[in-house]
C-alpha cells in the first residue's frame, strides 16, 4: 500500500486565514492537540476522583467500621457517625473500577496521546475529521459529567461492581444502587461508547488516509500501530457492549427479560422469565477482555517510542513488536471467556478460553524480551519519562506472570474473585497503564504545552510511586491465595482471615502514600503549563514528526509543507551518521540501507 | 461541623504539602530544571533502580515469610484438590523463576548501561535467531501448562455418575445459604421460585406434589459424610451468588433461572482436619492476632472476641449486595455413622411444611 500523498490543497493555503476566537481555540475546539489537552485534564479531574475513591475504600478495608473524619466529611449520610455504610463501600469500589478503567485509561489514556500523536507522527494536518473529534470529546465530557451527578443521587450510585452483572444491577430492590445511579451509569457509558467509536473511527480513518508521503505503514511509529489497533479492538468489540447495556435498560425499564429469569425477592415473584445473566456476562467480557489491551497497548506503544529515544537505539525486533501488536489484538476478542470460567458455562468452553487465553502469554512474552533487549548496550537517557517505561516493563512482567495462574481454567475455581486477581490486573493493566500515561506525559509535555516539567520533581513522583505500587500489589496476591473474596466490606464476620488483617493494613498504608503523593505530579504538571522552562525544539533529539513541528501551536502543525518521511522513525545511533539520531524527515544517504526490511 | 472543620484541615494538609513541594521545587534553582537527564542523573537512577530490583527481591521474600503461611496450596480437603495444588505449585515455580531473571535482566541493564555523554549506542535492530528462540521457549512452556491444565480441569468438571455421588442442592439468597438433600431416594424434587410460599415455610419452591420432594431435608448447614462423592446442584433466587469452598479447592456461581453444578469428593473430616499441624498453626496465630484484638476491646468496654476453631466454610464470592461479606454457610464433614445420626434428626420436607 502506498503511503497517502499531501494533495489536499494544505500545503498552499494560509493556515492562519480563519480567526479563532476563545471558544473555537479552547472550548469547541476541532484542533487535535486542543482536543487531546481537553482529554488530558477531564481524565486528570477523573483520576484525581478515582484514586480518593480507592484511598477511602482501603480505609474501610484496613480499619473496618471504625469511625473516620475523612468519610464522615465526604461521605456525608453514607457514613453516619464516620462510620462507612456498606452500600456505599461497593458503590465506591464500582465507581472507582469505572471511572479508572473507561475514563482514566481508555479516554484519558488513548485520547490523548491517539488525537495529540496520530497527526503530528504520521504528518497529517489534523485527524480526517475535526468535527467528529470535537463531538467525541464532548461527548466524553457529557458522560463525565452524568458520572459524577450519578454520585449525588439519592438512593447512591451504582454499586453492583464495574461488571454490572444483572441481576443484581437490574433490580432495584437488590440494591440501592440499582435505581436512579445504575440508571445514569448506563446512560453515561451508552454517551461514553458514542464518544469512544466517534474517536476510534477518526483514528482509524486519519492512520489509513492521512500519511505523508514516504510514511509507508512499515515505517510507522509504534505508537501509531498501537493506538491504530486500538482503535480496531474498540471498534469491534465496544458496540457490544452498547448493545448489552440498552438490553440492560430494557430489561430494568421495559419488561423484558433478555437477562432475568426466575426471580424471588423480597416476598415476591417477578415476572421475567427465560432471560439468563450468563449471556450478559458473555456480552459484558466480549468487550471487557479486548478492554484490557484498549487500555494496555497505547500504553506498550508509548512505551516502545520512550525506550527507544531513550536508549539511544532501535526498538529491537520491530517487525515481531508489530506482529505481536496483531497477535494480542486478535487473540484478545476470543479469550474473553476465561472471565466465566465458574460461571455456569459449558465446562468444554472452558477448556477452548484456557488455551486461546494462555496463547496470548506469547506475544506478550516477546514484547518483554524485546523491550529488555532494546537497553542492552545502550545509551540510556534516565529521564522521568524513560523511568516510568521501565516501570512499565517491570509491572507489566511481574502482573502478566500471574494470569498464568488465571488463564489456567483449573487453577481459577479456587482463586476467581479473591484479592488474588485484584493484584493481577491491577499490576498488569492498571498499574502498567497508568506508567504509561504518565511516561506519555513526561515525554510529550514539551509537544503540548511548549515547556518542560521539573526533572527532580519527576524523580521524586516516579520513585515513590513505584515502591508504592509494588507495596500495594505484591502482598495482594497472598491475602488472595488466602482464599479471601474481594469486594467484602469487612473481614470480620471471618476469623479464618484474621491472619490476613496486617497485610492489608500495610497495603492500605503504601495506597495512602502512593495516592498522595501524586500531588507532586499535579502540582508539577499544573506549575510547570506556566512556570515551566521552555522546550526547545526537539528536546529529547527523537527522530519521529512531531518535534519538527514548531513548539507554538498553530492550526495544520506545520507552517510551511508537510514533511517528507525517508526512514523509519528508530534510526538511533546508526552507523554511518554522527548524530546518535536521525530524524525521519532526513533523506537517506547514498548507498544507506533501511536496515529493518 | 465536623464535616466542616475535617473538609478544612484536609485542604489545609493539602496546601502545605503542595508548598512543601513549592519549596522542593524552587530550591533546586541553579541545577538545571529541564527534563533532560545529565550524567550525574543517570548515574543515580541507574543505582537507584539496581536499588528498586533488591526492593521488589525483598518484598518478594518478605512476603513469603510473613504471608507464606496464608496461601491454600496445601493440605486440600478433597479429592481433587491436590491435583489443584501440585498444579499450582508448579505453575508458581515457573512464574519465580521467570519473575527473578527477567526483572534482574531489565534493572540490571537500566543500571549497566546508563548513558553517559559521548558513549554511542549498538545500532541493533534485529536477530531472528533471538526472536524465534524466546518465542518457542514460552510455546513449549505453556503448552506443558495448557495439556496438564486441561487434563486437570477435564477431570474436576467432568462428573462420573457412575460413582453414585450423593446429590445436595445449594440455594443462595440474598444474603444467606440453604442446602437440600435428596433424602433417601437421592433424588431432588422438582423445585421453581414460583412455588415459593412463605406462609407454609416453602421457602426454596419445592414442588409439594412430586413423590421425590417428599422425603428431601432442607438444612442451613452443610453435613458431608467424608469419602462420599458430592454432587452439589447450585440455585439462587435472586442475584447471582457463587458457592465458594476454598478448602475442597471448589466454586461455581449460582445463577437465578439455571441450575449449575459441581462435585467433589471430601476426603478429610472436620475432626481430623483440627488436629493437622499446619492447621494448628493457623488456628494459634489466629487466636494470638484475636486475643490481642479483645484486649483492645476490653479497654474500650468492649466485649472480647470468642476464640476461633477451624471450620470448612462456604463463602459467597460473587458481589450480590449489601451484606455480601457475611453471606456464609459452615460446613462439617465427619464419618458415615455420625453423618448419619445427624441426618436422623432432620425433618423431611413433607413434614417442615406448615399446614
Amino acid at each position: 500500500m502506498s503511503a497517502t500523498v499531501d494533495t489536499h490543497g494544505h500545503d498552499d493555503h494560509d493556515v492562519h486565514h480563519h480567526k479563532e476566537t476563545f471558544v473555537t481555540k479552547y472550548i469547541f475546539s476541532q484542533d487535535h492537540k486542543m482536543i487531546a489537552k481537553q482529554y488530558l485534564i477531564t481524565g486528570t479531574i477523573m483520576g484525581v476522583i478515582g484514586v480518593l475513591m480507592s484511598i477511602m475504600f482501603r480505609m474501610q478495608i484496613a480499619w473496618p467500621e471504625e469511625p473516620n473524619v475523612l468519610f464522615e466529611a465526604l461521605l456525608g449520610k453514607w457514613a453516619p457517625g464516620g462510620v462507612m455504610d456498606a452500600d456505599i463501600y461497593l458503590a465506591l469500589v464500582t465507581i472507582h473500577g469505572t471511572i479508572m478503567v473507561f475514563f482514566v485509561l481508555t479516554a484519558g489514556l488513548s485520547g490523548t496521546f491517539s488525537n495529540l500523536l496520530i497527526p503530528l507522527q504520521i504528518g497529517a494536518r489534523d485527524m480526517a475529521s475535526g468535527f467528529l473529534n470535537m463531538v467525541s470529546y464532548w461527548l466524553f465530557f457529557l458522560s463525565s459529567v452524568i458520572m459524577i451527578i450519578s454520585l449525588f443521587v439519592e438512593a447512591g450510585p451504582a454499586a453492583a461492581g464495574w461488571t454490572i452483572y444483572p441481576p443484581l444491577s437490574a433490580l432495584p430492590m437488590a440494591q440501592g444502587g440499582s435505581g436512579m445511579g445504575m440508571t445514569l451509569w448506563l446512560v453515561s457509558m451508552a454517551i461514553f461508547i458514542a464518544s469512544s467509536l466517534l474517536g476510534s473511527l477518526n483514528y482509524i480513518v486519519t492512520v489509513i488516509n492521512l500519511r505523508t508521503k514516504g510514511m509507508s505503514m512499515t515505517r510507522l511509529p509504534l505508537t501509531i500501530w498501537a493506538f491504530f489497533v486500538t482503535a480496531v479492538i474498540g471498534v469491534i468489540s465496544f458496540p457490544v457492549l452498547l448493545s448489552a447495556a440498552l438490553l440492560l435498560i430494557m430489561d430494568r425499564s421495559f419488561g423484558t427479560s433478555f437477562f432475568l429469569s426466575d426471580i424471588f425477592i423480597q416476598g415476591e415473584v417477578l415476572h421475567y422469565q427465560g432471560g439468563s445473566p450468563v449471556l450478559f456476562e458473555h456480552l459484558f467480557w466480549f468487550l471487557g477482555h479486548p478492554e484490557v489491551y484498549i487500555v494496555l497497548l497505547p500504553a506498550l506503544g508509548i512505551t516502545s517510542e520512550i525506550i527507544a529515544t531513550n536508549s539511544r537505539k532501535p526498538i529491537f525486533g520491530y517487525r515481531a513488536m508489530v506482529a505481536s501488536i496483531l497477535a494480542i489484538a486478535f487473540l484478545s476478542t476470543i479469550v474473553w471467556g476465561h472471565h466465566m470460567f465458574i460461571s455456569g458455562m459449558n465446562p468444554f468452553l472452558g477448556s477452548v478460553f484456557t488455551f486461546t487465553t494462555l496463547l496470548i502469554a506469547i506475544p506478550s512474552a516477546v514484547k518483554a524480551f524485546n523491550y529488555i533487549t532494546t537497553l542492552w548496550k545502550g545509551n540510556l537517557q534516565m529521564n522521568p519519562a524513560m523511568l516510568f517505561s521501565i516501570g512499565l516493563v517491570s509491572t507489566f512482567i511481574t502482573g502478566g506472570l500471574t494470569g498464568i495462574i488465571l488463564g489456567d481454567s483449573a487453577l481459577d475455581i479456587n482463586v476467581h474473585d479473591t484479592y488474588f486477581v485484584v493484584a493481577h490486573f491491577h499490576l498488569v493493566m492498571g498499574i502498567s497503564a497508568l506508567y504509561g500515561m504518565f511516561a506519555g506525559i513526561y515525554h510529550w509535555f514539551p509537544r503540548m504545552f511548549g515547556r518542560m516539567l521539573n526533572k527532580n520533581l519527576g524523580y521524586l513522583h516516579f520513585w515513590v510511586t513505584a515502591i508504592c505500587a509494588y507495596g500495594v500489589f505484591f502482598p495482594m496476591h497472598f491475602i488472595g491465595m488466602a482464599g479471601l473474596p474481594r469486594r467484602y466490606y469487612t473481614n470480620s464476620n471471618f476469623p479464618l482471615f484474621d491472619d490476613t488483617a496486617n497485610a492489608n493494613v500495610v497495603i492500605t498504608m503504601f495506597a495512602i502514600v502512593g495516592g498522595i503523593f501524586q500531588l507532586v505530579f499535579l502540582y508539577n504538571f499544573f506549575s510547570s503549563m506556566f512556570f515551566g522552562k521552555k522546550a526547545p525544539q526537539n528536546p529529547w533529539k527523537s527522530n519521529t514528526l512531531e518535534w519538527t513541528a514548531p513548539v507554538k501551536h498553530i492550526h495544520g502543525n506545520w507552517p510551511g509543507k508537510i514533511p517528507h518521511v525517508y526512514r523509519w522513525s528508530y534510526d538511533y545511533s546508526k552507523p554511518g551518521h554522527d548524530d546518535d539520531f536521525v530524524p525521519q524527515n532526513v533523506p537517506m544517504k547514498e548507498g544507506e540501507e533501511e536496515l529493518h526490511h | 461541623m465536623t464535616a466542616l472543620l475535617t473538609i478544612i484541615i484536609v485542604l489545609f494538609v493539602t496546601v502545605a504539602l503542595w508548598q512543601m513541594i513549592k519549596i522542593f521545587d524552587l530550591a533546586q534553582v541553579g541545577s538545571s530544571n529541564t527534563q533532560i537527564a545529565d550524567d550525574n542523573d543517570n548515574k543515580l537512577n541507574g543505582y537507584l533502580m539496581m536499588g528498586f530490583l533488591v526492593f521488589i527481591y525483598v518484598i518478594t521474600i518478605a512476603s513469603f515469610w510473613y504471608l507464606g503461611d496464608l496461601p491454600l496450596m496445601s493440605n486440600a480437603a478433597s479429592a481433587h484438590g491436590p491435583e489443584i495444588d501440585n498444579l499450582m505449585i508448579i505453575s508458581m515455580v515457573l512464574i519465580f523463576i521467570v519473575q527473578t531473571v527477567t526483572q534482574f535482566l531489565l534493572h540490571y541493564f537500566a543500571f549497566k548501561y546508563r548513558g553517559e555523554k559521548g558513549r554511542k549506542a549498538l545500532f541493533y535492530a534485529d536477530n531472528n535467531t533471538l526472536e524465534f528462540v524466546w518465542t518457542i521457549i514460552p510455546v513449549i512452556v505453556l503448552a506443558g501448562l495448557i495439556i496438564y491444565g486441561l487434563f486437570t480441569w477435564n477431570d474436576i468438571m467432568n462428573i462420573d455418575e457412575d460413582e453414585d455421588p450423593m446429590v445436595i442442592e445449594l440455594y443462595a439468597q440474598q444474603f444467606n445459604w440453604k442446602a437440600r438433600y435428596g433424602g433417601a431416594d437421592n433424588v431432588l424434587g422438582q423445585a421453581n421460585v414460583r412455588l415459593i410460599d412463605l406462609d407454609k415455610a416453602n421457602i426454596l419452591g419445592v414442588a409439594e406434589d412430586d413423590p421425590n420432594a417428599q422425603d428431601d431435608v432442607i438444612v442451613s448447614e452443610l453435613h458431608l459424610p467424608v469419602g462420599q462423592p458430592v454432587l452439589f446442584k447450585m440455585r439462587s433466587q435472586d442475584v447471582l451468588h457463587s458457592a465458594y469452598m476454598p478448602h475442597f479447592r471448589a466454586q461455581m456461581n449460582c445463577v437465578p433461572g439455571m441450575v449449575t453444578q459441581f462435585g467433589f469428593t471430601p476426603t478429610i473430616t472436620t475432626a481430623e482436619m483440627r488436629e493437622n499441624p499446619d492447621i494448628v498453626d493457623k488456628v494459634q496465630n489466629i487466636n494470638a492476632i484475636r486475643s490481642e484484638k479483645s484486649k483492645e476491646l476490653a479497654a474500650n468496654g468492649e466485649e472480647a472476641l470468642d476464640p476461633y476453631e477451624f471450620d470448612y466454610l462456604l463463602l459467597c464470592n460473587k458481589i450480590c449486595g449489601k451484606s455480601h461479606y457475611n453471606m456464609q454457610m459452615k460446613i462439617i464433614v465427619e464419618t458415615q455413622e455420625e453423618y448419619d445420626a445427624w441426618m436422623k434428626e432432620q425433618k423431611t420436607f413433607a413434614n417442615s411444611l406448615n399446614k
